[in-house]
């Protein structure tokens, strides 16, 4: 299965830009979706006849509903800052990767038939017809931008170039030639109420078996509880961390926080998924569909508190789109939003992230630590693109970054942090975000992993760092499989309550 | 639809190489699969693949590592019920691998 995949060697850090080499990923492409899993969702099931029309009226819609997209469009000068910024470029060499070249794809498009001067000269200015050998091309390259917006932080224009990426996926989608992986994960959202089509027994046996376990290691009866209306707390968290390794440790250490502060939680069965794949494919209906789960599973329970699990892109739907989306957080303006806001607790912030909360009862003084318990591992924080840069945590600018940070102090005695090129803002994606976790694209997933896993050898040879804290559960899935490729055990990533849950000591301050 | 043959009879999968119908496996499909993902069946592996089926079966879903782990030592020794047993049973992931040899349906998200 993996004997195509290539890690390429890492570079002496930093380095610079890689040689060119042309074409080297356009063979890469994941499996696109069947009639079945695209209608399930709404959209048509194949490629027809006259699609050509259909996409560029399907364009012109989103050129006219987002500003953004045809100032995107329009305000690129190629000046080529963005250029080298890319993972996928730095780890594939194919020129097409590097941003500006890959979102030229859809710009030359859109000079042909949306501007003067592509309408009336073409060739002058780069335009081209969208035509069958195009579209192959989008479909190859934009399933190679994991939409975690690097490159934009380095543009002087400000270009989102995510933005492109999620229009031409929408576009594809609005033709027929959708994604798998994206699409029948979101087809299960709805059927089964989460990405990994986990049934609500098949999780109450899970949570049952964690209770278990916890009880076994701590003593303590801390509780997984599912579906308790009146409790205080509605956690929705990604459905890895029910079912995959290290993803399910965090877990344990959110139940053990909300144990020992005594807040009253529960994990709701209709929206067991924190994941919201519409963002990944640009479609804002799906992006809704999705994130209305979580208010009615809130209003269902009647819930005070609505917090986020370690889920990166969750975080930036749930902190910068829940509000009008979903009416979680002010914004929302019908009815179910009016009751969801004055069933809130207007003392906390909604939603709140479980690192937030976590801080804000570490900075309280109520829950107790041994950060000794984590002395067999010098720890490096890897920040998830979707946190770092569409998104914020407490009440300050750059609080995403200092509050999983203060808790990995606050739990472990040895910390590290990669090279500043590669963290906060600047972070490079772990290779596996925006849709593209797929097995099928593992070869360019290895090959995007490149930036990160240099910074990270870096510090591994240094300081001997042995763990690399997320939060996020692509991130986390992701690593897993790439590590042991660039010669790391796959078990040295894994999330920020993690730590917390191997440093928390319960029944001290109850 | 890609398929593949044992017996004389074809059986119909996904393009990865997942069993499609459920109700089509058997042990020598199991067996066949397993020799192209290069997994060399012991009796652990089809204490492993049993155990994934019985679950199915009932919850319509592969069981969460820890659950398959748990069970697995339960059945084979405390020594093997942890993820690093069934990582050598199963390279490429005891989630996916041991799932396409059961013929079940492959876990999807972020796992």
């Amino acid at each position: 299965m993996a004997a195509d995949v290539k890690a390429p060697p890492l570079r002496e850090f930093p380095e610079t830009p890689p040689a060119l080499v042309p074409g080297a990923m356009s063979g890469a492409k994941p499996y696109v979706a069947s009639d079945k899993i695209q209608q399930a969702i709404g959209f048509p099931g194949e490629l027809t006849e006259g699609w050509e029309g259909r996409a560029l009226g399907r364009m012109g819609e989103l050129l006219d509903r987002y500003r953004s997209l045809r100032v995107y469009l329009d305000s690129c000068v190629h000046c080529g800052a963005c250029a080298d910024k890319c993972h996928y470029f730095l780890g594939t060499q194919d020129p097409k990767n590097m941003p500006v070249a890959r979102q030229e794809l859809m710009r030359s498009v859109y000079r042909r038939y949306f501007t003067l001067p592509g309408k009336l000269f073409p060739r002058l200015v780069g335009a081209r017809d969208l035509t069958k050998d195009v579209l192959d091309e989008w479909y190859a390259y934009y399933h190679q931008c994991s939409e975690c917006r690097r490159c934009s932080v380095f543009c002087p224009y400000g270009i989102d170039t995510a933005e492109v990426t999620m229009a031409a996926r929408e576009i594809m989608d609005a033709v027929g030639l959708g994604q798998k992986y994206s699409n029948e994960i979101i087809g299960k959202v709805h059927r089964v109420g989460n990405n990994l089509g986990l049934p609500g027994p098949a999780l109450a046996d899970t949570l049952t078996g964690l209770e278990e376990d916890t009880l076994e290691e701590t003593g303590a009866s801390v509780r997984f509880p599912l579906d308790e209306a009146g409790a205080e707390v509605l956690l929705v968290t990604p459905s890895a961390d029910f079912f995959a390794e290290p993803h399910v440790e965090s877990l344990i250490g959110y139940a053990k926080v909300f144990h020992a502060a005594g807040i009253r939680w529960t994990l709701s069965s209709k929206a067991s998924e924190a994941g919201n794949f519409g963002l990944f494919i640009g479609n804002y209906d799906q992006l809704r569909r999705i994130a209305l789960r979580i208010r009615e599973a809130a209003l269902e329970l009647g819930v005070k508190r609505i917090v986020v699990g370690e889920c990166g892109h969750a975080w930036r739907v749930a902190y910068s789109f829940w509000n009008t989306l979903a009416g979680i957080g002010a914004g929302g303006d019908d009815p179910f939003a009016r009751a969801l806001q004055s069933q809130l607790d207007a003392r906390y912030r909604q939603p709140t992230h479980i690192c937030e909360l976590t801080w804000d009862l570490i900075r309280q003084g109520a829950l107790t630590l041994d950060p000794e318990a984590n002395d067999h591992r010098v720890v490096t924080f890897h920040d998830s693109c979707n946190v770092a840069r569409g998104s914020g945590m407490g009440d300050f600018p750059g609080g995403q970054f200092t509050i999983p940070r203060d808790i990995v102090r606050a739990v472990a005695n040895r910390y590290v942090e990669m090279a500043p090129d590669t963290t906060l803002e600047r972070t490079f994606c772990c290779g596996g975000g925006g849709g593209l976790l797929t097995d099928e694209l593992l070869d360019l997933r290895v090959k995007g992993a490149l930036p990160r896993m240099e910074a990270l050898k870096e510090v591994v040879d240094r300081h001997g760092v042995n763990f690399m804290a997320t939060i996020c559960a692509i991130c986390k899935a992701q690593f897993t499989k790439v590590l042991p490729y660039y010669g790391f055990k796959m078990g040295m990533v894994g999330g920020v309550h993690q730590l917390v849950s191997t440093a928390i000591r319960l029944g001290a301050k109850q | 639809m890609p398929s593949i043959e044992v017996n004389g009879n074809n059986y119909e999968t996904d393009e990865e190489g997942y069993l499609v119908n459920l109700a089509d496996w058997n042990e020598d499909i199991a067996k066949h699969i397993a020799v192209a993902e290069n997994v060399e069946m012991s009796e652990n592996h089809w204490e492993v693949v049993n155990f994934l089926r019985k679950y199915y079966e009932e919850y319509q879903i592969a069981p969460a590592v820890r659950v398959l782990t748990k069970a697995i030592g339960k059945q084979l020794g405390p020594d093997k019920g942890n993820s690093q047993y069934l990582y050598e049973l199963f390279p490429y992931g005891p989630a996916k691998q041991a799932c396409k040899i059961a013929g079940l349906p492959k876990p999807t998200g972020c796992v």
